[in-house]
């Protein structure tokens, strides 16, 4: 079943054509990892898959929802979404565990004592259910992304949105993250992420997507578009990523 | 790894060293220093039983400190003494900020002692103390003082409060965006331009004296409450844009995360932005209230009797102006407390990083 499909879709800010006629789509229960140099739209794919960003044309239809049509409710259609960022973005002002529950009471309504409940099993699932009363501040860089990253699934989203989730942690805390996801995607969640850990997509992804200059160039089997891509662009831009 | 070494007599505590980890020159206790060597090792010793070994004696002479430097420089905060170099280091820092705190003290001792002497022998000298700093004039205006200082208190804390909904609101009334609250926008916008530009006292004999003049039903006319709506209005001018400033101050990606967690934006400004803004501007709020604070005194223009109103009248009498000093004295004497508690929300607030000793 397609569960996120996305037709011509074009995005600019102001002359800059960030996404020139992006057409991809995603299976219920598959990774698409979007790889390519930076300025190839890989986050503002991302971003529009959100509506944090308006599309200038083309359209993102998630399941069977036409969710760029200006008739849709954004919020309601983001609170089926989970995202998580490359800075976290967690909230600083509250502890962990309200950075977590934040969603589910505000936006889904669920009472604070069963949100707490909620909360502590997912801050559980990533490791941090001791973390719960500190400050984001007080997190590694790991630790705040897993974070992050449970308070993204805390709402039970139908789909994951992950923009180079890993790339502000230091080497060797990007492992507790990226094993995460790899437990994430073998228990079914779908994800779109983009990431620079070519390692990781290889291991991780069902369809690796190359884009440049906004357009997939090339999208397959991770086996064959980074061990053996047709498209010229697709084997220049690893031959950079690998040195 | 080893312990205790039976030759390094008095209570060396080894322990491991933290770049000469496996080491054998490193790791024994050097029979050579002789007393209470503390040598320290393995990063920070943390698991290691050979470190919580041996006793806690000082090192007396430094020289056993010398032998392992590097090591205990890595040592945890327990297992640490001063070297012989950092002690001689912290006596140099001593004996300069001795120095320095003698020949200040030393400075502003003799730039007083110059200024009271030339102050107290110009030839007007009494009788300015006459006029400002009579004793007796002073005692017996103090309790009336003090009584319409009471008043200025009270016309600060609740003025301070309407100030900073009031403010609050129209500093989010100027930054909700959409076609839809254009007329909040504009109206807000308006209000702060002129509430800003207009000069306080201007207001305050606009509405002191114009409204009661004016003799309209159902319109307070006391003297007190529009010089308290002067206040309000002129100072949540200057609040809004304070409040503004924090929200503006909150980083986009803050707003990015809380709306792809489906919150509104009425929600995501109530949960995540407003909190951090306005934890963020307390500091200058406070600076505003220490303002406020003084210029809750102008409404005594208006007749009512605050404590510069007050003084105002014990001048009357005689020409002798010590009332007034005696006012300002009560003023500083509010604002000093409030300073300093602005002071130290700053610094609580103090972001970490902002470059240690430097």
């Amino acid at each position: 079943m397609t569960l996120l499909s996305v037709r011509h879709v074009r995005k600019s800010f102001g002359a800059h054509v960030v996404l020139e006629d992006l057409t991809m789509s995603v299976e219920a229960g598959q990774c698409v990892v979007l790889i390519g140099p930076s300025g190839s739209g890989k986050s503002t794919i991302l971003r529009c898959l959100n509506l944090l960003e308006q599309v200038d044309d083309g359209q993102i239809v998630l399941s069977g929802d036409d969710i760029t049509d200006p008739r849709v409710n954004a919020d309601a259609v983001r609170a089926r979404i989970g995202m998580v960022f490359q800075a976290y973005n967690l909230f600083p002002h509250m502890s962990v565990l309200d950075n977590v529950t934040l969603a589910p009471r505000r936006v889904h309504g669920i009472p604070a004592a069963q949100a707490r409940e909620k909360a502590m099993a997912m801050l559980e699932r990533v490791g941090l259910a001791d973390k719960a009363r500190a400050r984001p501040d007080d997190l590694s860089g790991g630790q705040q992304q897993r974070v992050a990253i449970a308070r993204a699934l805390v709402n039970g989203p139908e789909l994951m949105l992950l923009d180079e989730v890993t790339s502000a942690l230091d080497p060797e805390l990007v492992g507790e993250v990226l094993d995460l996801l790899v437990e994430l995607k073998s228990e079914g969640m779908t994800m779109v992420l983009n990431t620079h850990e070519m390692g990781f997509a290889r291991e991780v992804a069902d369809t690796v997507c190359f884009l440049h200059d906004g357009r997939v160039h090339e999208s397959g089997a991770p086996a064959q578009v980074l061990g053996d891509p047709v498209q010229p662009r697709t084997r220049e831009f690893l031959r950079r990523v690998h040195g | 790894m080893t312990t205790g070494d039976p030759s390094s007599t008095c209570g060396a505590r080894v322990s491991a060293a933290g770049r000469g980890v496996g080491d054998p020159s490193v790791t024994t206790g050097d029979p050579s220093s002789t007393c209470g060597a503390r040598v320290s090792a393995a990063g920070r010793g943390v698991g290691d039983p050979s470190v919580t070994t041996g006793t806690d004696t000082p090192d007396p002479d430094g020289r056993g400190g010398s032998v392992l430097r590097a090591g205990s420089r890595l040592a945890g905060p327990q297992g640490w003494a001063p070297s012989a170099l950092e002690r001689e280091r912290a006596a140099y820092r001593k004996r300069r900020s001795v120095r320095s705190l003698t020949v200040s003290a030393l400075s502003t001792a003799v730039v007083a002692a110059v200024l009271v002497v030339l102050v107290t022998s110009a030839p007007g000298w009494p009788a300015v103390r006459h006029a400002y700093f009579s004793w007796d004039k002073a005692v017996a205006s103090f309790p009336a003082v003090l009584d319409g200082l009471w008043l200025n208190i009270r016309i600060m804390a609740v003025c301070g409060v309407i100030i900073a909904v009031l403010g609050l609101l129209i500093a989010v009334g100027r930054t909700l965006r959409g076609p839809v609250a254009f007329p909040v926008r504009v109206l807000c916008t308006g209000y702060v331009d002129l509430f800003r530009g207009l000069p306080l006292l201007l207001v305050l004999l606009l509405l002191g004296y114009g409204m009661p003049a004016l003799r309209l039903t159902g319109v307070p006319n006391s003297p007190l409450f529009w010089g308290g709506m002067a206040l309000v209005l002129s100072y949540s001018a200057y609040v809004a844009e304070v409040f503004r400033a924090g929200i503006e101050s909150v980083h986009p990606s803050q707003r990015a995360a809380a709306r792809s967690l489906g919150l509104t934006y009425g929600k995501t400004l109530r949960h995540v932005v407003l909190p951090q803004a306005v934890r963020r501007v307390v500091p200058p709020l406070m600076n505003d209230l220490v303002s406020l604070q003084k210029d809750s005194g102008l409404v005594s223009i208006l007749g009512v009797v605050d404590a510069i109103r007050a003084a105002q009248i014990e001048t009357a009498i005689d020409f002798n102006y010590t009332p007034y000093v005696v006012a300002g004295l009560l003023f500083i004497c509010l604002t000093i407390p409030m300073a300093r508690l602005t002071d130290w929300v700053a610094r609580r607030q103090g972001f970490q990083g902002a470059g240690g000793h430097l």
